[in-house]
Protein backbone atom coordinates (compact mmCIF):
# COMPACT_ATOMS: atom_id res chain seq x y z
CA UNK A 1 0.00 0.00 0.00
CA UNK A 2 1.87 3.38 -1.13
CA UNK A 3 1.80 6.33 1.28
CA UNK A 4 -0.85 8.46 1.49
CA UNK A 5 -0.61 11.49 -0.76
CA UNK A 6 -1.02 15.05 -0.05
CA UNK A 7 -4.85 15.09 -1.49
CA UNK A 8 -5.29 12.61 0.91
CA UNK A 9 -3.99 14.12 3.99
CA UNK A 10 -5.73 17.38 2.94
CA UNK A 11 -8.98 15.76 2.70
CA UNK A 12 -8.08 13.17 5.49
CA UNK A 13 -7.41 16.54 8.30
CA UNK A 14 -10.87 18.55 6.61
CA UNK A 15 -13.07 15.25 7.88
CA UNK A 16 -11.48 14.99 11.56
CA UNK A 17 -12.14 18.72 11.73
CA UNK A 18 -15.55 17.80 10.71
CA UNK A 19 -15.76 14.74 13.13
CA UNK A 20 -14.57 16.71 15.52
CA UNK A 21 -16.04 20.04 15.55
CA UNK A 22 -18.86 19.38 17.01
CA UNK A 23 -17.52 17.39 20.38
CA UNK A 24 -15.15 19.98 20.67
CA UNK A 25 -17.22 22.55 20.96
CA UNK A 26 -19.92 21.21 23.81
CA UNK A 27 -16.88 20.37 25.87
CA UNK A 28 -15.79 24.11 25.14
CA UNK A 29 -18.97 25.51 25.99
CA UNK A 30 -19.67 23.58 28.99
CA UNK A 31 -17.14 26.13 30.66
CA UNK A 32 -18.23 29.36 28.78
CA UNK A 33 -20.35 31.81 31.12
CA UNK A 34 -22.69 32.89 29.00
CA UNK A 35 -26.04 32.06 29.84
CA UNK A 36 -27.73 31.68 26.20
CA UNK A 37 -24.82 29.90 24.04
CA UNK A 38 -23.77 33.16 22.30
CA UNK A 39 -19.90 34.08 22.13
CA UNK A 40 -17.53 33.69 24.58
CA UNK A 41 -17.98 35.72 28.20
CA UNK A 42 -15.29 33.56 29.94
CA UNK A 43 -14.16 30.71 31.87
CA UNK A 44 -16.51 29.43 34.49
CA UNK A 45 -17.10 25.66 35.91
CA UNK A 46 -20.72 27.31 37.57
CA UNK A 47 -22.77 24.97 34.94
CA UNK A 48 -21.14 21.66 36.81
CA UNK A 49 -22.38 22.83 39.88
CA UNK A 50 -25.75 23.49 39.11
CA UNK A 51 -25.76 20.05 37.00
CA UNK A 52 -25.09 18.07 40.41
CA UNK A 53 -27.59 20.16 42.27
CA UNK A 54 -30.45 19.34 39.83
CA UNK A 55 -32.79 16.58 41.07
CA UNK A 56 -34.30 16.88 37.04
CA UNK A 57 -30.82 15.87 35.88
CA UNK A 58 -29.62 13.45 38.78
CA UNK A 59 -33.03 11.43 38.04
CA UNK A 60 -32.74 11.17 34.62
CA UNK A 61 -28.98 9.64 35.17
CA UNK A 62 -30.84 7.39 37.26
CA UNK A 63 -33.85 6.28 34.79
CA UNK A 64 -30.98 5.71 31.88
CA UNK A 65 -28.76 3.86 34.29
CA UNK A 66 -31.97 1.58 35.53
CA UNK A 67 -33.04 1.09 31.78
CA UNK A 68 -29.89 0.00 30.52
CA UNK A 69 -29.00 -2.43 33.72
CA UNK A 70 -32.61 -3.78 33.46
CA UNK A 71 -32.87 -4.48 29.50
CA UNK A 72 -29.49 -5.71 29.38
CA UNK A 73 -29.64 -8.47 31.99
CA UNK A 74 -33.10 -9.54 30.73
CA UNK A 75 -31.94 -9.07 26.68
CA UNK A 76 -28.95 -11.60 27.90
CA UNK A 77 -30.42 -13.99 29.41
CA UNK A 78 -33.06 -14.52 26.50
CA UNK A 79 -30.67 -13.69 23.95
CA UNK A 80 -27.89 -15.63 24.48
CA UNK A 81 -30.09 -18.81 24.80
CA UNK A 82 -32.10 -17.70 21.15
CA UNK A 83 -28.31 -17.26 19.97
CA UNK A 84 -27.52 -21.03 21.11
CA UNK A 85 -30.96 -22.49 19.97
CA UNK A 86 -30.83 -21.46 16.97
CA UNK A 87 -27.41 -22.72 16.00
CA UNK A 88 -27.79 -25.88 17.99
CA UNK A 89 -31.14 -27.14 17.31
CA UNK A 90 -33.77 -26.77 14.21
CA UNK A 91 -37.49 -26.35 14.28
CA UNK A 92 -40.36 -25.66 12.12
CA UNK A 93 -40.08 -21.94 11.29
CA UNK A 94 -36.79 -21.77 11.79
CA UNK A 95 -35.59 -19.82 8.76
CA UNK A 96 -38.45 -17.49 9.18
CA UNK A 97 -37.51 -16.84 12.80
CA UNK A 98 -33.38 -16.55 11.97
CA UNK A 99 -35.10 -13.62 9.41
CA UNK A 100 -37.21 -12.25 12.09
CA UNK A 101 -33.27 -11.09 14.02
CA UNK A 102 -32.84 -8.91 11.60
CA UNK A 103 -35.97 -6.65 11.54
CA UNK A 104 -34.56 -4.00 14.20
CA UNK A 105 -31.50 -3.79 11.39
CA UNK A 106 -34.01 -3.34 8.37
CA UNK A 107 -36.76 -1.10 10.23
CA UNK A 108 -36.05 2.47 10.75
CA UNK A 109 -36.31 2.95 14.63
CA UNK A 110 -39.23 5.32 14.35
CA UNK A 111 -41.22 3.42 12.60
CA UNK A 112 -40.43 0.23 15.15
CA UNK A 113 -41.18 2.89 18.27
CA UNK A 114 -44.42 4.05 17.32
CA UNK A 115 -45.40 0.14 16.29
CA UNK A 116 -44.47 -0.73 19.81
CA UNK A 117 -46.62 3.01 21.18
CA UNK A 118 -49.66 1.85 19.52
CA UNK A 119 -49.25 -2.03 20.73
CA UNK A 120 -49.02 -0.76 24.15
CA UNK A 121 -52.22 1.70 24.44
CA UNK A 122 -53.83 -1.16 22.41
CA UNK A 123 -53.01 -3.57 25.56
CA UNK A 124 -53.70 -0.85 27.77
CA UNK A 125 -57.15 -0.07 26.82
CA UNK A 126 -58.04 -3.84 27.14
CA UNK A 127 -56.13 -5.29 30.13
CA UNK A 128 -55.00 -1.92 31.82
CA UNK A 129 -51.50 -3.50 31.69
CA UNK A 130 -48.47 -1.68 29.85
CA UNK A 131 -49.14 2.21 31.32
CA UNK A 132 -46.27 3.74 29.73
CA UNK A 133 -43.39 4.69 31.64
CA UNK A 134 -40.06 2.93 32.63
CA UNK A 135 -41.73 -0.69 32.38
CA UNK A 136 -42.42 -0.15 28.73
CA UNK A 137 -39.57 1.13 28.11
CA UNK A 138 -37.78 -1.62 29.36
CA UNK A 139 -39.56 -3.89 27.34
CA UNK A 140 -38.93 -2.12 24.22
CA UNK A 141 -35.22 -2.02 24.86
CA UNK A 142 -35.14 -5.65 25.53
CA UNK A 143 -37.05 -6.43 22.37
CA UNK A 144 -33.78 -4.37 20.12
CA UNK A 145 -30.87 -5.99 22.05
CA UNK A 146 -32.15 -9.79 22.05
CA UNK A 147 -31.92 -9.84 18.18
CA UNK A 148 -28.21 -8.37 18.49
CA UNK A 149 -27.24 -10.55 20.92
CA UNK A 150 -28.44 -13.33 19.91
CA UNK A 151 -26.93 -12.96 16.36
CA UNK A 152 -23.79 -12.43 18.09
CA UNK A 153 -23.72 -15.56 20.47
CA UNK A 154 -24.95 -17.61 17.43
CA UNK A 155 -22.16 -16.27 15.39
CA UNK A 156 -19.59 -17.21 17.75
CA UNK A 157 -21.18 -20.92 18.28
CA UNK A 158 -20.83 -21.01 14.33
CA UNK A 159 -17.07 -20.57 14.62
CA UNK A 160 -16.42 -23.20 17.25
CA UNK A 161 -15.39 -26.89 16.80
CA UNK A 162 -18.37 -29.43 17.46
CA UNK A 163 -15.70 -31.74 18.35
CA UNK A 164 -15.34 -29.88 21.76
CA UNK A 165 -18.94 -30.14 22.41
CA UNK A 166 -18.77 -34.45 21.33
CA UNK A 167 -16.03 -34.68 23.58
CA UNK A 168 -18.12 -33.81 26.73
CA UNK A 169 -20.45 -35.75 25.88
CA UNK A 170 -18.21 -38.73 25.55
CA UNK A 171 -16.78 -38.26 28.45
CA UNK A 172 -20.14 -38.43 30.14
CA UNK A 173 -21.44 -35.35 30.47
CA UNK A 174 -25.27 -34.64 29.94
CA UNK A 175 -27.23 -32.04 28.16
CA UNK A 176 -27.11 -29.15 30.84
CA UNK A 177 -23.56 -30.02 31.65
CA UNK A 178 -22.23 -29.86 28.33
CA UNK A 179 -23.96 -27.04 28.17
CA UNK A 180 -23.07 -25.50 31.68
CA UNK A 181 -19.13 -26.48 31.48
CA UNK A 182 -18.34 -26.73 27.95
CA UNK A 183 -20.48 -24.39 25.58
CA UNK A 184 -21.29 -21.66 27.98
CA UNK A 185 -17.65 -21.10 28.67
CA UNK A 186 -16.39 -21.04 24.89
CA UNK A 187 -19.08 -19.12 23.86
CA UNK A 188 -18.79 -16.34 26.82
CA UNK A 189 -16.99 -13.57 24.86
CA UNK A 190 -19.52 -13.48 22.12
CA UNK A 191 -21.87 -13.04 25.34
CA UNK A 192 -19.97 -10.19 26.79
CA UNK A 193 -19.58 -8.44 23.49
CA UNK A 194 -23.01 -8.73 22.55
CA UNK A 195 -24.20 -7.58 26.40
CA UNK A 196 -21.95 -4.56 26.57
CA UNK A 197 -23.13 -3.62 22.81
CA UNK A 198 -27.02 -4.38 24.11
CA UNK A 199 -25.74 -1.63 27.08
CA UNK A 200 -24.29 0.70 25.26
CA UNK A 201 -27.51 0.58 22.39
CA UNK A 202 -30.03 0.69 25.83
CA UNK A 203 -28.20 4.22 26.66
CA UNK A 204 -27.18 5.89 23.69
CA UNK A 205 -30.77 5.63 22.11
CA UNK A 206 -33.48 8.43 21.78
CA UNK A 207 -36.09 7.43 19.59
CA UNK A 208 -37.04 3.96 20.73
CA UNK A 209 -36.96 5.56 24.58
CA UNK A 210 -38.79 9.25 23.11
CA UNK A 211 -42.00 7.20 22.23
CA UNK A 212 -42.27 4.69 24.79
CA UNK A 213 -41.43 6.78 27.53
CA UNK A 214 -44.51 7.64 30.06
CA UNK A 215 -44.58 11.29 31.32
CA UNK A 216 -42.74 10.62 34.26
CA UNK A 217 -39.67 8.88 33.01
CA UNK A 218 -37.32 10.94 31.34
CA UNK A 219 -33.47 9.22 30.31
CA UNK A 220 -30.62 11.62 29.47
CA UNK A 221 -31.24 11.46 25.57
CA UNK A 222 -34.89 12.71 26.08
CA UNK A 223 -33.64 15.17 28.58
CA UNK A 224 -30.89 16.37 26.29
CA UNK A 225 -33.57 16.76 23.20
CA UNK A 226 -36.32 18.56 25.46
CA UNK A 227 -33.94 20.57 26.81
CA UNK A 228 -32.46 21.87 23.51
CA UNK A 229 -36.02 22.31 22.35
CA UNK A 230 -36.63 24.76 24.92
CA UNK A 231 -33.28 27.02 24.19
CA UNK A 232 -30.11 25.55 24.93
CA UNK A 233 -29.57 25.91 28.62
CA UNK A 234 -25.48 25.78 29.75
CA UNK A 235 -25.99 23.09 32.18
CA UNK A 236 -27.14 20.81 28.79
CA UNK A 237 -23.27 21.61 27.99
CA UNK A 238 -21.69 20.32 31.12
CA UNK A 239 -23.85 17.10 31.26
CA UNK A 240 -23.07 16.65 27.68
CA UNK A 241 -19.20 17.19 28.43
CA UNK A 242 -19.60 14.48 30.72
CA UNK A 243 -21.24 11.76 28.60
CA UNK A 244 -19.18 12.69 25.71
CA UNK A 245 -15.37 11.89 28.32
CA UNK A 246 -17.45 8.88 28.91
CA UNK A 247 -18.08 7.60 24.94
CA UNK A 248 -14.39 8.40 24.79
CA UNK A 249 -12.85 6.70 27.94
CA UNK A 250 -15.14 3.68 27.26
CA UNK A 251 -14.52 3.36 23.57
CA UNK A 252 -10.98 3.56 24.20
CA UNK A 253 -10.85 0.96 26.80
CA UNK A 254 -12.66 -1.54 24.56
CA UNK A 255 -10.08 -1.07 21.86
CA UNK A 256 -7.20 -1.87 24.23
CA UNK A 257 -9.30 -4.91 25.41
CA UNK A 258 -9.79 -5.74 22.01
CA UNK A 259 -5.76 -5.35 21.05
CA UNK A 260 -4.84 -7.34 24.34
CA UNK A 261 -7.79 -10.33 23.35
CA UNK A 262 -6.25 -10.73 19.73
CA UNK A 263 -2.23 -10.33 21.02
CA UNK A 264 -3.02 -12.85 23.37
CA UNK A 265 -4.25 -15.34 20.85
CA UNK A 266 -1.45 -14.73 18.75
CA UNK A 267 0.82 -16.08 21.45
CA UNK B 1 -38.11 -40.33 11.93
CA UNK B 2 -34.82 -41.76 13.65
CA UNK B 3 -33.09 -39.77 16.05
CA UNK B 4 -29.96 -37.99 15.01
CA UNK B 5 -26.23 -37.50 16.10
CA UNK B 6 -26.26 -33.93 17.67
CA UNK B 7 -23.03 -32.90 18.97
CA UNK B 8 -22.20 -36.61 20.25
CA UNK B 9 -25.30 -37.16 21.88
CA UNK B 10 -28.54 -39.00 20.22
CA UNK B 11 -31.44 -36.59 19.78
CA UNK B 12 -34.91 -37.85 18.79
CA UNK B 13 -36.80 -34.98 16.91
CA UNK B 14 -39.23 -34.40 19.94
CA UNK B 15 -36.39 -34.41 22.09
CA UNK B 16 -34.61 -31.97 19.74
CA UNK B 17 -38.32 -29.68 19.79
CA UNK B 18 -38.24 -29.78 23.44
CA UNK B 19 -34.60 -28.14 23.21
CA UNK B 20 -35.79 -25.52 20.47
CA UNK B 21 -38.19 -24.54 22.93
CA UNK B 22 -36.42 -24.17 26.37
CA UNK B 23 -33.79 -22.09 24.42
CA UNK B 24 -35.25 -20.36 21.10
CA UNK B 25 -38.96 -20.24 22.71
CA UNK B 26 -39.00 -17.25 25.02
CA UNK B 27 -36.49 -14.87 22.88
CA UNK B 28 -38.83 -16.01 19.96
CA UNK B 29 -42.23 -15.07 21.72
CA UNK B 30 -40.77 -11.92 22.69
CA UNK B 31 -39.79 -10.49 19.56
CA UNK B 32 -42.67 -11.59 17.81
CA UNK B 33 -45.18 -10.38 20.70
CA UNK B 34 -43.50 -6.88 21.11
CA UNK B 35 -42.14 -6.53 17.42
CA UNK B 36 -43.33 -8.07 14.76
CA UNK B 37 -47.41 -8.47 15.90
CA UNK B 38 -47.06 -4.65 16.40
CA UNK B 39 -45.38 -3.69 12.83
CA UNK B 40 -47.78 -5.96 11.25
CA UNK B 41 -50.87 -4.09 13.36
CA UNK B 42 -49.18 -0.70 11.85
CA UNK B 43 -50.13 -2.36 8.31
CA UNK B 44 -53.84 -3.05 9.56
CA UNK B 45 -54.40 0.22 11.25
CA UNK B 46 -52.89 2.51 7.76
CA UNK B 47 -55.92 1.19 6.48
CA UNK B 48 -58.55 2.53 9.40
CA UNK B 49 -59.55 5.63 10.12
CA UNK B 50 -59.24 8.18 12.44
CA UNK B 51 -62.01 8.77 15.19
CA UNK B 52 -63.11 12.16 16.33
CA UNK B 53 -60.99 12.37 19.63
CA UNK B 54 -58.15 10.62 17.84
CA UNK B 55 -58.65 7.20 18.17
CA UNK B 56 -58.47 4.72 15.88
CA UNK B 57 -61.83 3.17 14.15
CA UNK B 58 -62.23 0.05 12.24
CA UNK B 59 -63.79 1.34 9.28
CA UNK B 60 -61.63 0.12 6.13
CA UNK B 61 -60.47 3.27 4.22
CA UNK B 62 -57.66 3.92 1.88
CA UNK B 63 -58.33 7.58 2.60
CA UNK B 64 -54.47 7.94 4.77
CA UNK B 65 -52.59 5.86 1.15
CA UNK B 66 -54.44 8.77 -0.52
CA UNK B 67 -53.63 11.62 1.41
CA UNK B 68 -49.87 11.08 1.22
CA UNK B 69 -49.67 10.64 -2.40
CA UNK B 70 -51.42 14.43 -2.42
CA UNK B 71 -55.58 13.81 -2.84
CA UNK B 72 -56.64 15.10 0.59
CA UNK B 73 -60.09 16.56 1.75
CA UNK B 74 -59.21 19.69 -0.22
CA UNK B 75 -58.07 18.15 -3.47
CA UNK B 76 -54.43 17.81 -4.68
CA UNK B 77 -51.72 19.11 -2.17
CA UNK B 78 -48.56 18.39 -3.29
CA UNK B 79 -48.07 18.80 0.79
CA UNK B 80 -47.09 14.92 1.45
CA UNK B 81 -45.48 14.18 -2.27
CA UNK B 82 -42.86 16.43 -1.52
CA UNK B 83 -42.21 15.37 1.53
CA UNK B 84 -41.34 11.80 0.35
CA UNK B 85 -39.37 13.37 -2.27
CA UNK B 86 -37.07 15.53 0.13
CA UNK B 87 -36.98 12.72 2.33
CA UNK B 88 -35.19 10.60 -0.38
CA UNK B 89 -33.43 13.11 -1.84
CA UNK B 90 -31.70 13.77 1.72
CA UNK B 91 -31.35 10.63 2.51
CA UNK B 92 -29.51 9.57 -0.81
CA UNK B 93 -27.97 12.76 -0.84
CA UNK B 94 -26.55 11.76 2.52
CA UNK B 95 -25.27 8.20 1.24
CA UNK B 96 -23.16 9.72 -1.74
CA UNK B 97 -21.49 13.21 0.46
CA UNK B 98 -20.71 10.21 2.60
CA UNK B 99 -19.25 7.85 0.27
CA UNK B 100 -17.27 10.33 -1.51
CA UNK B 101 -15.34 11.71 1.26
CA UNK B 102 -15.01 8.24 3.04
CA UNK B 103 -13.58 6.65 0.08
CA UNK B 104 -10.93 8.50 0.10
CA UNK B 105 -10.41 8.63 4.25
CA UNK B 106 -10.06 4.88 4.59
CA UNK B 107 -7.95 5.09 1.78
CA UNK B 108 -6.02 7.63 3.73
CA UNK B 109 -6.25 5.47 7.20
CA UNK B 110 -5.37 2.09 5.20
CA UNK B 111 -2.15 3.88 3.93
CA UNK B 112 -0.78 5.03 7.34
CA UNK B 113 2.09 2.97 9.48
CA UNK B 114 0.54 0.16 11.34
CA UNK B 115 0.95 2.17 14.80
CA UNK B 116 -0.77 5.63 13.18
CA UNK B 117 -3.20 3.14 10.92
CA UNK B 118 -4.98 2.11 14.78
CA UNK B 119 -5.13 6.20 16.09
CA UNK B 120 -6.75 7.09 12.76
CA UNK B 121 -9.17 4.70 13.64
CA UNK B 122 -9.46 4.79 16.64
CA UNK B 123 -10.55 8.61 15.62
CA UNK B 124 -13.40 7.46 13.32
CA UNK B 125 -14.14 4.72 15.99
CA UNK B 126 -14.83 7.55 19.06
CA UNK B 127 -17.55 10.32 17.24
CA UNK B 128 -19.65 7.17 16.22
CA UNK B 129 -19.95 5.67 19.94
CA UNK B 130 -20.80 9.29 20.73
CA UNK B 131 -24.25 10.24 21.50
CA UNK B 132 -25.71 11.43 17.90
CA UNK B 133 -28.26 13.97 19.78
CA UNK B 134 -25.24 15.57 21.10
CA UNK B 135 -23.32 15.66 18.34
CA UNK B 136 -26.32 16.81 16.46
CA UNK B 137 -27.16 19.99 18.98
CA UNK B 138 -23.45 21.08 18.86
CA UNK B 139 -24.26 22.66 15.40
CA UNK B 140 -26.65 24.44 16.91
CA UNK B 141 -23.86 26.41 17.98
CA UNK B 142 -21.26 26.44 15.57
CA UNK B 143 -24.51 27.72 13.06
CA UNK B 144 -25.52 30.68 15.21
CA UNK B 145 -25.76 34.04 14.66
CA UNK B 146 -22.44 34.94 16.48
CA UNK B 147 -20.96 31.96 15.19
CA UNK B 148 -17.81 32.86 12.70
CA UNK B 149 -19.65 30.59 9.75
CA UNK B 150 -22.88 32.65 9.96
CA UNK B 151 -20.74 35.90 10.01
CA UNK B 152 -18.89 34.30 7.07
CA UNK B 153 -22.11 33.80 4.89
CA UNK B 154 -22.98 37.47 6.02
CA UNK B 155 -20.10 39.39 5.05
CA UNK B 156 -20.84 36.81 1.40
CA UNK B 157 -24.12 37.91 1.33
CA UNK B 158 -25.70 34.92 1.53
CA UNK B 159 -27.67 35.58 4.67
CA UNK B 160 -29.05 38.49 6.71
CA UNK B 161 -26.37 39.69 9.74
CA UNK B 162 -26.94 38.45 12.42
CA UNK B 163 -29.29 34.99 11.19
CA UNK B 164 -27.85 31.84 11.90
CA UNK B 165 -27.26 29.14 9.37
CA UNK B 166 -30.34 26.78 10.64
CA UNK B 167 -32.90 26.02 10.51
CA UNK B 168 -32.50 25.37 7.20
CA UNK B 169 -31.92 22.28 4.53
CA UNK B 170 -28.36 22.76 4.26
CA UNK B 171 -27.85 22.41 7.88
CA UNK B 172 -29.96 18.89 7.97
CA UNK B 173 -27.37 17.76 4.79
CA UNK B 174 -24.25 19.00 7.21
CA UNK B 175 -25.00 17.79 10.20
CA UNK B 176 -26.52 14.16 8.29
CA UNK B 177 -23.30 13.66 6.48
CA UNK B 178 -21.61 14.61 9.62
CA UNK B 179 -23.30 12.27 12.14
CA UNK B 180 -23.71 9.29 9.20
CA UNK B 181 -20.01 9.52 7.90
CA UNK B 182 -18.51 6.92 10.84
CA UNK B 183 -21.03 4.87 9.55
CA UNK B 184 -20.26 4.37 6.23
CA UNK B 185 -16.45 4.83 7.22
CA UNK B 186 -16.17 1.46 9.24
CA UNK B 187 -17.43 -1.10 7.40
CA UNK B 188 -15.93 0.42 4.29
CA UNK B 189 -12.43 0.51 5.98
CA UNK B 190 -13.26 -3.08 6.67
CA UNK B 191 -13.21 -3.73 2.73
CA UNK B 192 -10.51 -1.32 1.94
CA UNK B 193 -7.93 -2.62 4.35
CA UNK B 194 -8.44 -6.17 2.47
CA UNK B 195 -7.97 -4.97 -1.08
CA UNK B 196 -5.68 -7.26 -3.20
CA UNK B 197 -3.09 -4.81 -4.66
CA UNK B 198 -1.52 -6.86 -6.83
CA UNK B 199 -4.59 -6.83 -8.85
CA UNK B 200 -4.07 -2.84 -9.24
CA UNK B 201 -0.41 -3.64 -9.75
CA UNK B 202 -1.50 -5.74 -13.44
CA UNK B 203 -4.01 -3.67 -14.13
CA UNK B 204 -1.64 -0.46 -14.34
CA UNK B 205 1.05 -3.01 -15.82
CA UNK B 206 -1.48 -3.87 -18.93
CA UNK B 207 -1.70 -0.29 -19.11
CA UNK B 208 -4.95 0.98 -17.18
CA UNK B 209 -4.76 4.79 -16.03
CA UNK B 210 -5.42 5.86 -12.24
CA UNK B 211 -9.30 6.14 -13.06
CA UNK B 212 -9.65 2.60 -14.71
CA UNK B 213 -7.04 0.94 -12.21
CA UNK B 214 -9.75 2.16 -9.73
CA UNK B 215 -12.90 1.52 -11.33
CA UNK B 216 -12.29 -1.97 -12.66
CA UNK B 217 -9.50 -3.57 -9.91
CA UNK B 218 -10.07 -1.36 -6.81
CA UNK B 219 -14.05 -0.31 -6.92
CA UNK B 220 -14.93 -4.28 -7.40
CA UNK B 221 -12.95 -5.25 -4.54
CA UNK B 222 -14.28 -2.69 -1.67
CA UNK B 223 -18.24 -2.79 -3.15
CA UNK B 224 -19.08 -4.92 -0.51
CA UNK B 225 -18.15 -2.89 2.21
CA UNK B 226 -19.33 0.38 0.26
CA UNK B 227 -22.70 -0.86 -0.02
CA UNK B 228 -23.07 -2.21 3.33
CA UNK B 229 -21.98 1.10 4.68
CA UNK B 230 -24.52 2.49 2.31
CA UNK B 231 -27.54 0.57 3.55
CA UNK B 232 -26.47 1.11 7.12
CA UNK B 233 -26.81 5.20 6.49
CA UNK B 234 -29.72 5.09 3.90
CA UNK B 235 -31.94 3.33 6.78
CA UNK B 236 -31.74 5.30 9.71
CA UNK B 237 -31.45 8.40 7.65
CA UNK B 238 -34.86 7.67 5.97
CA UNK B 239 -36.48 7.41 9.18
CA UNK B 240 -34.43 10.19 10.72
CA UNK B 241 -36.45 12.79 12.92
CA UNK B 242 -34.06 14.53 15.54
CA UNK B 243 -32.03 15.93 13.23
CA UNK B 244 -34.02 17.45 10.70
CA UNK B 245 -36.34 18.20 13.82
CA UNK B 246 -33.25 20.64 15.55
CA UNK B 247 -31.54 21.71 12.24
CA UNK B 248 -34.29 22.28 9.84
CA UNK B 249 -37.60 22.60 11.90
CA UNK B 250 -40.71 23.48 10.29
CA UNK B 251 -38.64 23.87 6.91
CA UNK B 252 -37.54 20.71 6.11
CA UNK B 253 -40.03 18.29 7.05
CA UNK B 254 -38.96 14.78 6.34
CA UNK B 255 -40.81 10.88 6.81
CA UNK B 256 -39.66 11.02 10.36
CA UNK B 257 -41.45 14.26 11.32
CA UNK B 258 -44.56 13.41 9.70
CA UNK B 259 -44.55 10.31 11.30
CA UNK B 260 -43.80 11.99 14.97
CA UNK B 261 -45.97 14.97 14.05
CA UNK B 262 -48.77 12.38 13.53
CA UNK B 263 -48.32 10.47 16.95
CA UNK B 264 -47.94 13.92 18.75
CA UNK B 265 -50.34 16.80 18.58
CA UNK B 266 -52.13 15.81 15.57
CA UNK B 267 -52.66 12.11 16.85
CA UNK B 268 -53.87 10.73 13.96
CA UNK B 269 -52.79 6.93 14.22
CA UNK B 270 -54.01 5.48 10.83
CA UNK B 271 -52.69 8.50 8.66
CA UNK B 272 -48.95 7.87 10.75
CA UNK B 273 -48.90 4.61 10.28
CA UNK B 274 -49.77 4.58 6.83
CA UNK B 275 -46.71 7.11 6.60
CA UNK B 276 -45.12 4.17 8.36
CA UNK B 277 -45.71 1.63 5.69
CA UNK B 278 -44.01 3.98 3.27
CA UNK B 279 -41.15 4.46 5.23
CA UNK B 280 -41.19 0.58 5.29
CA UNK B 281 -41.60 0.52 2.10
CA UNK B 282 -38.40 2.63 0.54
CA UNK B 283 -36.08 0.64 2.84
CA UNK B 284 -37.46 -2.48 1.22
CA UNK B 285 -36.30 -0.84 -1.71
CA UNK B 286 -33.37 -0.01 -0.38
CA UNK B 287 -32.24 -2.81 0.60
CA UNK B 288 -33.87 -4.82 -3.00
CA UNK B 289 -31.62 -2.67 -4.95
CA UNK B 290 -28.62 -3.57 -1.96
CA UNK B 291 -28.88 -7.19 -2.35
CA UNK B 292 -29.05 -6.86 -6.66
CA UNK B 293 -25.45 -4.79 -6.18
CA UNK B 294 -24.11 -6.05 -3.37
CA UNK B 295 -23.94 -10.18 -3.26
CA UNK B 296 -23.00 -12.27 -1.20
CA UNK B 297 -20.09 -10.81 0.10
CA UNK B 298 -21.64 -7.56 1.05
CA UNK B 299 -24.46 -9.09 3.23
CA UNK B 300 -21.80 -10.81 5.10
CA UNK B 301 -20.00 -7.48 5.71
CA UNK B 302 -23.47 -6.10 6.73
CA UNK B 303 -24.60 -9.09 9.38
Amino acid sequence: MKRPSIVLWLNAVVLYTFLYAPIVVVIAYSFNSAKRGGPWRGFTTEWYATLFNSSEKLSAVTNTLILAVASTAISTVLGTLLGYGLSRFSFPGKKLFSWLMYIPVVVPDIVAAVAMLMFCSFVRNWTGLLELGLTTMIIAHVTFQIPLIAIIVRSRLAGMDPAIEEAAHDLGADAWQKFRYVTLPLMMPGVLAGSALAFTMSIDDFVISFFTAGPGATTLPILIYSSVKRGITPDINALATLIVLASIIGTITVTMLQRQGRDERKL
Amino acid sequence: MKPKIHFGEQLSPRGEQVRSALTSGPGIAWVTVFLLVPLLSIIVISFMSRGTYGDVQPHFTLENFKRFLGYGAFGFDPLYPKIILRSLLMALGTVTLCMMVALPLTFFIAGLPQRWKQVALMLVIIPFWTNMLIRTYAWQIIFSGTGWLARAAAALGWIAPGDALYPSALAVFVVLTCDFLPVLALPLYASVEKIDWSIAEAASDLGADGRRVFWHALLPQIKPGLMAGAILVFIPATGQFAIPDLMGGAKTVLLGNAIQQQFGFSRDWPFGSAISCLAMLIVMLGLWVFARTAGEEGRKTLI
